[in-house]
């Protein structure tokens, strides 16, 4: 370890967090930026032999995907820094920011997922993180269907990969395998044995057109539905319905779009997360904000993010 | 007509079995496939069109499982 006296460290390592004090003393935590949980073989590598160079006997896998090196001696923050090589493996967030975004592996190799998560909160993260919020930290969870093991709702933004399903009658051989497929019964086989499709239980998922033998049902829209205000913690949040079918491209601006309204409406506020600052705005403030530039994807109305109380059974 | 009884097979199981049964068939060949109701009537017929065969049609017999018939398409 550094001798004591000679230890000048450079503290603009420290200004956007991810140094956190663990109970030892002189003892800290760094979390790595490991954005939508992407690790590359040779970074994990480099990971490794810094981990057992400066660190403990193991690594911590966070809940939001980074890696955390455990029993950093302050010391060493510089050393650390520079040997995870910082183009290449660079420390995450804390405090009132943009953290790095999560996501699940996407279309890339998964069959359920439908867009691509990953270059999502790759863009996210090299164009937002640890932008400053003023308020409150701020998640963001890219889910590439609507299973959405990351759970986007109880983020700020999550989103979540949807296909909108279009039939074409006349490709339809009426085996009935969408109807089967279809978990939330928005399809029924009808009288001539041709499938009749319901709006309002489609949750976008994109099943029907992936079984169907013919093609007979296809993709008329791909985009992200857009959930905000989430959060969990001590009083939880799940995150209503902003925008449907938002192209993946515009992911960066619409979130960027979200943090300027929180930004301004928060103001004066104190430590305020975004859900909080939607209750008491009202969500048609945050909707007409939005409905401005993106027309076509913001939806006619939503409800305030929806408190889940835990506390019942007490 | 060839059949591939995946019944009390769960998934993935039963689509790694089916591949492997259909890895033993001619291109073209029509085969039957007895699925179980619930998961595997969901996944297997979606997996194996993904690995590009053609599915033909899907009924219920009595006793509650299903019929998948597809044609084998080689890559
Ligand atoms: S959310 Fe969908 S695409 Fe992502 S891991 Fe889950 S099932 Fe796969
Ligand atoms: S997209 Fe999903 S929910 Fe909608 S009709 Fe197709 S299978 Fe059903
Ligand atoms: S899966 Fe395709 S072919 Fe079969 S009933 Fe549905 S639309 Fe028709």
């Amino acid at each position: 370890m550094a001798d004591e006296k000679q230890t000048k460290l450079d503290l603009n390592n420290l200004k956007a967090g991810g140094f956190i004090k663990e109970r030892g003393k002189d003892l800290f935590t760094v979390r790595l930026r490991v954005p939508g949980g992407r690790m590359s073989v040779p970074r994990l590598k480099k990971i490794a032999e810094v981990a057992e160079k400066f660190g403990g006997e193991f690594v911590h896998l966070s809940v939001r995907q980074s890696i955390e090196l455990i029993n950093i001696n302050f010391r060493d923050f510089d050393a650390v820094v520079e040997e995870l090589g910082e183009k290449s493996q660079k420390v995450a967030s804390c405090g009132a920011r943009v953290r790095v975004p999560v996501a699940c592996g996407g279309c890339e190799y998964n069959p359920n997922g439908l867009v691509d998560t990953q270059k999502s909160a790759l863009e996210v993260d090299e164009k937002l993180f640890g932008t400053p919020t003023g308020h409150h930290k701020f998640k963001v969870a890219f889910a590439g269907c609507p299973f959405d093991c990351p759970k986007s709702a109880t983020n700020d933004i999550g989103f979540q990969g949807a296909i909108y399903p279009t039939l074409d009658k006349d490709a339809c051989i009426g085996c009935g395998l969408c109807a089967k497929s279809c978990v939330p019964k928005a399809i029924a086989m009808g009288e001539d044995n041709k499938p009749v499709f319901s709006n309002d239980p489609c949750i976008w998922c994109g099943d029907c057109v992936k079984v169907c033998p013919t093609g007979a049902w296809s993709e008329a829209k791909r985009g992200y539905t857009v959930r905000i205000g989430g959060k969990w913690g001590r009083n939880p949040l799940v995150g209503t319905l902003f925008a449907t079918f938002l192209p993946e491209d515009r992911a960066v601006e619409f979130i960027a779009a979200v943090l300027e309204w929180y930004k301004q409406k928060a103001e004066g506020l104190g430590r305020i997360r975004l859900g909080d600052t939607i209750i008491k705005e009202g969500p048609e403030e945050l909707l007409n904000h939005l409905r401005s530039r993106f027309p076509e994807n913001t939806v006619a109305e939503t409800i305030a993010p929806q408190i889940i109380a835990t506390q019942i059974g007490k | 007509m060839q059949t591939i009884d995946l019944r009390g097979v769960s998934c993935p199981t039963n689509f790694v079995k089916a591949k492997l049964a259909l890895e033993e068939l001619e291109n073209g060949t029509v085969a039957q496939i007895f699925l179980d109701d619930g998961e595997p009537v969901k996944n297997v017929p979606r997996s194996l069109k993904a690995d590009g065969h053609k599915l033909l049609g899907l009924k219920q017999t009595e006793e509650g499982h299903y019929i998948l018939e597809l044609e084998k398409v080689e890559e």
